[in-house]
């Protein structure tokens, strides 16, 4: 374990006092003393390795919520809406992945890392197509019109998308088979293995691998210093001839991409999907993208993990049923005492 | 707009079309007995590729005909005849709703009842969303406090519906102070995902805390409401409506009773709401919607301000859950979803923000609509938010567009149109 995690130093400290306290028991009162010390030992060596765990599997989670995030804070950021349809291209991403892994296995390509390639790049083309449709269709109408106006259009939005796919995919939940098995033993405690699994490992490096592709695409080219002018100032990039219509289009095209790359991950690590998986997801990603701050991309990434590391704790340590309330508490608490977020700007009041 | 020719622009259309349609509706993932099968539908596909490519062929032929009119000037035109008919609709919209059930089936009563707890919804949070320009996705929080305020007080000490009423109002008012401080300095979006989270959170509560509310299972055998503690049951002895006045028993007396419950209370919302425009506190809502700093300049107390916005608001929703439980007799948390507030926001922003009227014209189309479809069943809710994309895009600053002047010199002040109207940002 040590190998691969270095303990902060705290929390090494505590470990090490918790060690002390175990010794000078077990010098104090043999006998029952004695099973009840080495229970003990074993608890608190199952206790950091259950922690551990949980540390995975939350960050596991809070990097699909990241990608989710981004696609929210940079049309939040460019435009200032909620694009509520947001979390539903996620969940047709999702089973635009289903259909093309499906198909794919029909069609005897069954290499996994080909299969997942493929899956990979048809539900980020389909679903960026769907999400610059959307903008078009629905937004690009609104745009300068009443500020609620692009909001309602998107909640119809979103309620149009879940109601497609249970129409044209019907309601039943689709099940998938696992198609990474196994994983990494990092360490052993009491019975308890700490596992890492490979489909975490896909995980994680399909998200730093399109954030870095994304970041690149941002800070490095003409699109990415076009969609910068256009968060700063709409109108001045317009005046300055940045082509402002096809910019908003193509953010909508780059963080819907990366909502279905969200759905695919979504689709492996969980292997169950349904039409309502966008709704919650949606909501956890927006509250991400602003617990980190809306409008900012790092802010986004942190608030996902947050929100991940959050859930996962809470369910294993208190209870299942009320993840969903610490998530959104923290929220509530987050934005009383930083109301923009935790990398958010702080608003310039203009009279 | 694009300068390409209809027959290009639209077979581009249909290409996107194809390009949406051919996964998710081409293939239909079945669960099989060894994992997914597809199953495909070519003619689905290519009916709907062809819909897309006539209509978008339509539309630009139709635009080629017609020269574009100045902008704003259509909404500008029908807002003008809306403000104008409205001095005739109202009278003629409250006769009907007063006559309505003397002359209607069952059915249409039971529909009548529906649109009112929407209207009445509608008039709560447009104090909220309307005249104070706070922007709650949350209100159905307080919809559910009202309701299970209600059956929890009826079902623990046996009081009635009358009794209970004023505390669910005033329960529903504490919660939307308790939620109202934290958010105080919030705007905008924030203010949004916090009243959005905060409905979520209530309703998991409602749902987990199965010791209190019965989780999933909700609560059944609440109340019904009495006149004057004359029952609505189906016996004829004296304790009963139809005993007293001596009346065959019916279940149409207990729905008209109903009916005129939540017209009485949704015309008490309307009325608050009219004449609170008029005091200090409706003129200081409208001045905040407009310019927060202005208000703040001017040293109006922001912090009473919302918070009593968002009390008011809470409250009559309070008002109309607690209906809404009596109505039913059954109340879970599956009716207190993020849809619900949804419905309701929609129906205030496409009424036209502020506007009484446009609330009531917009609880027909939204709520009265679907439920003349329900034959599309699964259809239905795919329809709806369409439709819900269009009105906005056709009229994004809803139906009723102007506002009268809440104070005026005289009279006969001119009302303001649209375009003058400034939109808030809290």
């Amino acid at each position: 374990m040590r190998a691969i995690f270095r303990l902060p130093p705290g929390l090494a400290c505590m470990a090490g006092m918790q060690h002390a306290l175990v010794e000078s028991g077990l010098d104090q009162d043999l006998g029952l003393g004695w099973r009840r010390v080495a229970s003990w030992r074993i608890t608190r060596g199952v206790g950091l390795a259950y922690a551990l765990q949980q540390l995975i599997n939350g960050v596991t989670l809070g990097m699909i919520y990241g990608l989710i995030a981004v696609g929210y804070t940079m049309v939040y950021g460019i435009i200032g809406m909620i694009n509520f349809a947001h979390g539903d291209v996620f969940m047709i991403g999702a089973f635009l992945s289903l259909i093309a892994l499906s198909g794919l296995a029909s069609l005897g390509i069954t290499a996994v890392p080909l299969a997942l390639a493929i899956t990979l790049v048809f539900a980020a083309a389909l679903a960026a197509l769907y999400g610059w449709t959307i903008e078009r269709v629905a937004y690009r109408p609104l745009r300068g019109s009443f500020r609620l106006a692009p909001l309602i259009s998107a909640i119809g939005m979103s309620i149009t998308l879940q109601n497609f796919a249970q129409v044209t995919q019907g309601a039943r939940v689709k099940p998938l088979a696992p198609l990474v098995p196994g994983g990494l033993v990092l360490t052993r405690a009491g019975g308890f293995a700490v596992q890492l699994s490979w489909m975490q490992i896909t995980i994680a490096v399909t998200t730093v691998l399109c954030l870095a592709v994304f970041t690149w695409l941002v800070t490095k080219t003409p699109l990415g210093r076009a969609m910068r002018a256009c968060e700063q100032d709409l109108k001045m990039a317009g005046l300055l001839g940045i082509d402002t219509d096809r910019t908003i289009g193509l953010t909508f095209v780059i963080g819907t991409a990366l909502a279905a790359v969200a759905g695919l991950l979504f689709l492996l690590y969980y292997g169950a999907i349904d039409f309502y998986i966008g709704f919650i997801a949606g909501v956890k990603a927006f509250t991400a993208a602003v617990l980190g701050g809306i409008g900012s991309l790092p802010g986004a990434v942190l608030g996902g993990l947050l929100i991940g590391l959050i859930e996962t704790f809470w369910s294993a340590y208190f209870s299942v049923q009320y993840k969903d309330v610490a998530a959104f508490s923290l929220l509530a608490v987050t934005l009383v005492f930083l109301p923009t977020g935790l990398l958010g700007r702080t608003d310039v009041e203009k009279v | 707009m694009s300068q390409r020719a209809p027959l290009l622009d639209a077979f581009l259309s249909a290409l996107v079309a194809l390009g949406l349609f051919a996964p998710m509706v081409g293939l239909e993932t079945t669960v099989g007995v060894h994992g997914i099968v597809l199953v495909p539908r070519p003619l689905a596909v290519a009916a709907l590729v062809g819909a897309v490519f006539v209509l978008r062929l339509a539309v630009r032929l139709w635009q080629a005909r017609r020269p574009p009119a100045p902008a704003g000037a259509g909404a500008v035109r029908i807002g003008r005849a809306w403000a104008g008919m409205g001095r005739f609709l109202v009278p003629v919209l409250l006769a009907a709703a007063l006559l309505m059930p003397w002359v209607a089936s069952r059915a249409t009563i039971d529909l009548g009842v529906l649109l009112l707890t929407y209207v009445m919804l509608g008039w709560g949070l447009n104090i909220v969303v309307g005249l104070a320009g706070l922007l709650d996705l949350g209100y159905v929080a307080f919809y559910a406090v009202g309701a299970y305020a209600y059956a929890l007080i009826a079902e623990n000490t046996g009081l009635g519906f009358w009794s209970c009423l004023p505390a669910a109002g005033a329960l529903a008012a504490l919660w939307g102070i308790t939620l109202g401080f934290p958010v105080l300095r919030l705007r905008g979006d924030y203010l949004a995902i916090v009243t959005l989270a905060f409905g979520e959170i209530i309703r998991i509560v409602l749902l987990n805390w199965v010791s209190l509310t019965g989780g999933p299972n909700g609560i059944a055998g609440i109340p019904r409401p009495t006149l004057f503690g004359l029952r609505f049951t189906m016996t004829d002895d004296p304790g009963t409506f139809a005993g007293f006045f001596h009346l065959v028993p019916s279940p149409v007396q207990r729905q008209m009773f109903l009916y005129y419950i939540i017209l009485a209370l949704a015309l008490l919302t309307n009325w608050v709401t009219l004449r609170l425009r008029r005091q200090p506190l409706g003129r200081v809502w409208e001045a905040l919607r407009e310019d927060e700093i202005a208000c703040r300049s001017l040293g109006i107390n922001i912090t009473t301000t919302k918070l009593t916005a968002f009390a008011v608001g809470a409250c009559f929703g309070g008002f109309a859950g607690a209906f809404f439980a009596t109505r039913q007799g059954f109340i879970s948390p599956e009716s207190f979803t993020f849809m619900e507030s949804a419905t309701v926001l929609a129906i205030v922003v496409l009424g036209g923000m502020g506007s009484q009227l446009g609330v009531v014209l917009a609880t027909l189309i939204m709520i009265g609509a679907p439920e003349m479809f329900r034959a599309l069943a699964d259809y239905r809710m795919l329809i709806f938010g369409l439709a819900l994309v269009v009105m906005m895009v056709l009229r994004p600053r809803g139906l009723v567009t102007e506002r009268k002047p809440s104070v005026t010199l005289g009279r006969g002040a001119a009302a303001i149109p649209a375009a003058l109207i400034a939109e808030g940002h809290g």
